[in-house]
């Protein structure tokens, strides 16, 4: 058995790729999937917080690539599930503290043992990202509906396709419905005519991401929030099984819904 | 003799060839590296092969000339010469000659300067980062993404959305034109003339997409909308 790795990227920041590294991973373990998760955000890491994971960290990446640690130590282990990890990034380095072939060495060392190794990236063209993709079997690009995310997505994608990387596929984070209706938001169409990749996901706008990021709960597990459905499809997708996007049209909005029906033929 | 002011540049796969004719060394370098700087933002990070004829070179006139372009960000990678001697020197520099350099897309491209203009086509959509600079036309079977550009020489004609910058007739040649099937771009430029496009304000709401041509007349931008009872012309 060997792991699939997944690198989430995007260019721009703050679009949602540490939200979606912690909640694929989460939702991956719950299904009874072995996972490591990897922060390579060197100096600025957070999937530490997202995942509630901060206060338990004693080695990170950086001891783990220079030698001061087993790789072993430093993998942090969520209580909360048989086998999910986390690897942190180190937060008093720089991204020039990790290549490329150090990614690629830790990774393989992860192979054997799990089924998924996630790779959150930082956003940006440069070290961080290339580091963060050489170990990627398949990269998974995160934007949101709007022309400034979606223009450095593009750009990433390129770059993804120049280093033999790619296809890559998209993850459409904090669609917002409403705004779409309004014609204040580019609807999924838009994105993907531009970006022109496969679609992997569409998650709506949820407060519950941001309460839950407070709390180190990720959403994926509150059966409650639609953006934790999102991701949990998200998962069940990369695994393999075909789900249905989800209707995220206004619940009073008949000829929206119905009309979304028609217009899905997609997977 | 009189040098020659302007040398002609070819476009190639790995880069342009500039054919530098006969004459005082000199006098041929400072007008090479004035053609350069006068556009220089066309030049500015390209591969050059200098076409130097039946001419003696010595070591230390192609170091300097090497230097001086790489100063201005322009990068002498090879020399196409008749003379044995010249090869030499070039080949100690680390420079290719012709063995190395010219493959079966410079006769494509001999052909085209017969009958008519050279040209570049490129079968894919540009992506946001993405900079095609040539000294011809430029054809694009795709969509210009926003954040693409494109530096021609020439026209430039999109069989796809142009949402990219484009600037034709780089070189100054006012009959350059810009056409696309559809036009959605911030910027286009022909010669030394520009024209601004103010973003839609309902930019989601899809109108009627109609196809486009941009070209200069009387010193204004100026565009024509295609409609099959008048085929742009």
């Amino acid at each position: 058995m060997t792991a699939r790795t997944l690198t989430i990227t995007s260019g721009k920041g703050g679009v949602g790729k540490t939200t979606a590294t912690a909640n694929l991973a989460v939702a991956m373990a719950s299904m009874g999937q072995k996972v490591t998760c990897i922060d390579s955000d060197i100096g600025l890491r957070n999937l530490d917080v997202v995942l509630g994971l901060e206060n338990r960290i004693v080695y990170d990446l950086v001891d783990a690539i220079e030698g001061r640690c087993r790789l072993r130590q430093a993998m942090i282990r969520d209580k909360r599930f048989e086998e999910l990890y986390l690897i942190p990034a180190a937060q008093t380095r720089d991204k020039n503290a990790v290549s490329p072939t150090d990614m690629i060495k830790l990774v393989n060392e992860l192979r054997d043992e799990m089924d998924w190794v996630i790779v959150d990236s930082p956003a940006g063209i440069e070290r961080g990202f290339r580091n963060a993709i050489a170990p990627a079997d398949e990269v998974l690009v995160v934007t949101n509906p709007d022309v400034s995310a979606v223009r450095d997505a593009d750009r990433i994608i390129g770059i993804i396709e120049a280093e033999q990387k790619g296809p890559a596929k998209l993850i459409i984070n904090r669609v917002n419905p409403q705004m779409i209706q309004r014609g204040d938001m580019m609807d999924a169409d838009d994105v993907l005519e531009l970006l022109a990749i496969k679609l992997i996901g569409i998650v709506p706008e949820d407060e519950h991401v941001i309460a839950s990021t407070n709390v180190g709960k990720p959403v994926a597990l509150d059966e409650k929030s639609r953006a934790g459905q999102a991701f949990r499809n998200i998962a069940k997708r990369l695994m393999g099984n075909e789900v249905p996007f989800m209707d995220l049209s206004h619940k009073d909005d008949i000829f929206l819904r119905l009309s979304k029906v028609f217009r899905s033929g997609g997977e | 003799m009189v040098v020659e002011k302007k040398f002609p540049i070819k476009g190639f796969k790995e880069g342009l060839l500039i054919k530098v004719g006969e004459g005082n060394w000199k006098d041929v370098q400072t007008n090479l590296l004035d053609q350069i700087d006068e556009r220089i933002d066309f030049f500015k990070g390209a591969e050059i092969a200098l076409d130097l004829g039946e001419r003696i070179m010595r070591a230390a006139e192609m170091g300097v000339l090497r230097d001086k372009m790489s100063d201005r960000g322009v990068n002498l990678f090879a020399v196409i010469s008749k003379s044995n001697v010249t090869d030499s020197v070039a080949e100690s520099l680390g420079l290719s000659t012709h063995q190395t350099v010219m493959k079966e897309n410079d006769s494509a491209v001999r052909n085209a300067l017969a009958d008519g203009e050279a040209a570049v086509l490129v079968r894919k959509t540009l992506r946001s980062g993405v900079s095609i600079k040539y000294p011809g036309h430029v054809l694009i079977d795709g969509d210009v993404n926003p954040g693409a550009e494109i530096l021609a020489g020439g026209s430039i004609f999109v069989w796809g959305k142009l949402r990219g910058k484009a600037h034709a007739g780089i070189d100054g040649s006012e009959k350059a034109v810009i056409c696309a099937l559809e036009v959605d771009s911030p910027q286009l430029r022909i010669a030394n003339f520009s024209k601004e496009f103010q973003k839609n304000k309902a930019i989601f709401k899809k109108g009627k997409i109609v196809s486009q041509k941009i070209f200069l007349e009387s010193g204004e931008m100026k565009i024509l909308n295609w409609n099959s009872d008048n085929p742009l012309k």
